[in-house]
């Protein structure tokens, strides 16, 4: 069965094919457009040129990716920071109550969708928001906090919007160690610290690795959040495409930055395999 | 120390959970405000905004579009994805790591960067913004999701079984449709419902490819969020949520998230 080829096996296979020959043609096809000259004020495009690539050095895009690269790496940051101790909870709490609640309240954001998720940010960070409010009445502040389209305000929501899928990598590699090296450990006199420095710490290393480059990946395509938290004051590179296409309908332009995104997310993602390989031959895994 | 250690430790789970969770709760509490403003803390009390988020016609449009690519694409993708899937795993072809990477890849290309390179291709080849190219779109983002749960069922089938069932005679196909199929009917049926979910969520890529005609809930509530700041959205996004929680609740206690995200502990 292994070899020979059962009669059915081009009707499974074909329309797989024809699916991924349609992705492979409309990444083509937006390769082929950022060669393509730029009419304003019209959807048509023009001949063939290298124009548009020249627009990539103008500082006011490589400010929007400096600063779409920086807040992806402040969510990464504060995603490892907060994301593993509620992993380690979730995998080694002995109250199943506990882990259900850092379960369902840590994945619950991950399925109510982008915008929901947004939404509720711009009502907690608004003018006359949650925390504006909560203070104002508190006697704490006299004018509202600006929260609202603020770098602060963008990584809040975007951290929020990553966790899980942070947790649940960090669940996973924590999940596979063995509990009798804490165990030994701590039988040999080392403190709660120590363990978890010298022996959960480093046995989690790819996942914490794979974790925050995911993250950092994931975060430098989000669109939603930097879009109405962002409100057109912080633009990421998803944003700038947008703006690009749909109000100047400069598409050859917005196909260059977003082969540029794209370029950028693989190399991140192959020098994350490359580090995973070093991990894996010095032995921690 | 210790005990210092152990209080700061339940203090920053406790302010993280509570960070998650704060602006679901927020939303859910101003949605039953009766001020046309976004104001906390809410004044009064009124239900006036559920009756606006069921009633409003863009939603409304918005939520039977968004179920009618929902069921196409998911449905699509189940069936595309399980053949993909069991061919990929079971036999040798020429080009079968490309053709598994391609499909694998919606994974890690940004849906912005998909939803505009497949609307510069439909308008290449002449294509409007129709349903179709819609539901093309949803079925290339979430066939992975398919493919990996039904990679994870085969891997439990015992080979031996197919090998029985072929040595007493059975053709391959009845093999496949005797054998495989039941087997990997629970796999399929978690594949489908996370494919279904992300589709009827899908925001980013969607709004590239969708027009007036073919808007689904996403964009049609991002759209009145850009033109109104009254609390219609957080009802509507209240409705929402209570629907995910309940949803979730059930989904752990019967078939345990631990499990379907793999995230057991090992003792």
């Amino acid at each position: 069965m292994q070899d020979r080829r059962p009669a059915y096996f081009a009707w499974f296979i074909l329309p797989s094919v024809f699916l991924a020959v349609a992705l492979v043609a409309s990444l083509a096809s937006l390769f082929q457009y950022s060669f393509r000259e730029y009419i304003p004020g019209s959807i048509k495009v023009g001949d063939f040129t290298l124009a548009n690539f020249g627009r990539m050095g103008s500082w006011v895009y490589l400010r929007v990716f400096i600063d779409s690269l920086l807040l992806s790496a402040c969510t990464a940051a504060a995603n490892l920071i907060l994301g593993y101790p509620l992993a380690y909870s979730l995998v080694r709490s002995k109250s199943s109550l506990l882990k259900s609640t850092i379960l369902i309240t840590t994945i619950v954001p991950m399925f109510t969708g982008d915008i929901v998720r947004t939404y509720s940010w711009l009502v907690v960070l608004g003018k006359n928001g949650f925390i504006n409010g909560t203070l104002k009445a508190a006697g704490i502040i006299d004018t509202p906090l600006e929260l609202l389209y603020t770098p602060l305000g963008v990584t809040v929501a975007l951290v929020q919007y990553s966790l899980p899928v942070m947790v649940i990598i960090l669940a996973a590699a924590i999940s596979h160690i063995d509990v009798a090296y804490e165990k030994a450990a701590a039988s040999l006199g080392a403190g709660p610290l120590r363990v978890f420095w010298n022996v959960t710490l480093p046995l989690t290393m790819p996942g914490i690795l794979s974790g925050t480059v995911t993250i950092f990946a994931w975060t430098l395509s989000a669109f939603a959040t930097p879009q109405l938290v962002g409100g057109g004051k912080v633009n990421m590179i998803s944003n700038m495409v947008y703006q690009l296409g749909f109000s100047n309908f400069d598409f050859p332009f917005a196909a260059v930055l977003s082969m540029a995104a794209l370029a950028l997310i693989f190399a991140i993602l192959g020098l994350m395999s490359l580090g995973m390989r070093r991990l894996e031959r010095v032995g921690l895994h | 120390m210790d005990r210092l250690l152990r209080v700061l430790y339940g203090v920053l789970i406790g302010a993280t959970l509570i960070y998650v969770t704060l602006p679901s709760l927020v939303v859910v509490v101003t949605a039953f405000s009766d001020k046309a403003l976004l104001m906390f803390p809410p004044t009064g009390f009124s239900l006036k905004w559920f009756e606006r988020a069921w009633t409003y016609d863009d939603f409304r449009k918005g939520m039977v579009n968004g179920l009618i690519i929902t069921a196409w694409a998911s449905c699509i993708a189940l069936a595309v994805g399980t053949m993909a899937a069991f061919v990929i795993e079971r036999f040798e072809f020429t080009g079968k790591r490309t053709l598994e990477a391609v499909l694998l890849s919606p994974l890690v290309i940004p849906h912005f960067t998909l939803g505009i390179a497949m609307l510069i291709l439909a308008s290449e080849i002449s294509l409007s913004r129709t349903f179709s190219l819609v539901v093309a779109c949803h079925v290339i983002l979430v066939l992975p999701f398919v493919m990996r749960s039904v990679y994870v069922s085969l891997k439990n089938i015992d080979p031996a079984l197919e090998r029985a069932a072929a040595s007493l005679g059975a053709s391959p196909f009845r093999v496949f449709m005797k054998i495989d199929l039941p087997l990997l009917a629970p796999g399929l049926a978690g594949g489908w419902l996370f494919a279904a979910i992300l589709s009827f969520n899908e925001f980013t890529a969607t709004l590239f490819v969708t027009g007036q005609r073919t808007q689904t809930l996403p964009v049609a509530m991002y759209t009145y969020v850009r033109e109104y700041a009254d609390p219609t959205m957080a009802a509507l996004s209240s409705m929402l949520i209570a629907v995910t929680v309940l949803f979730l609740v059930a989904a752990n206690r019967w078939l345990g998230l631990e499990r379907i995200l793999s995230i057991e502990a090992r003792h």
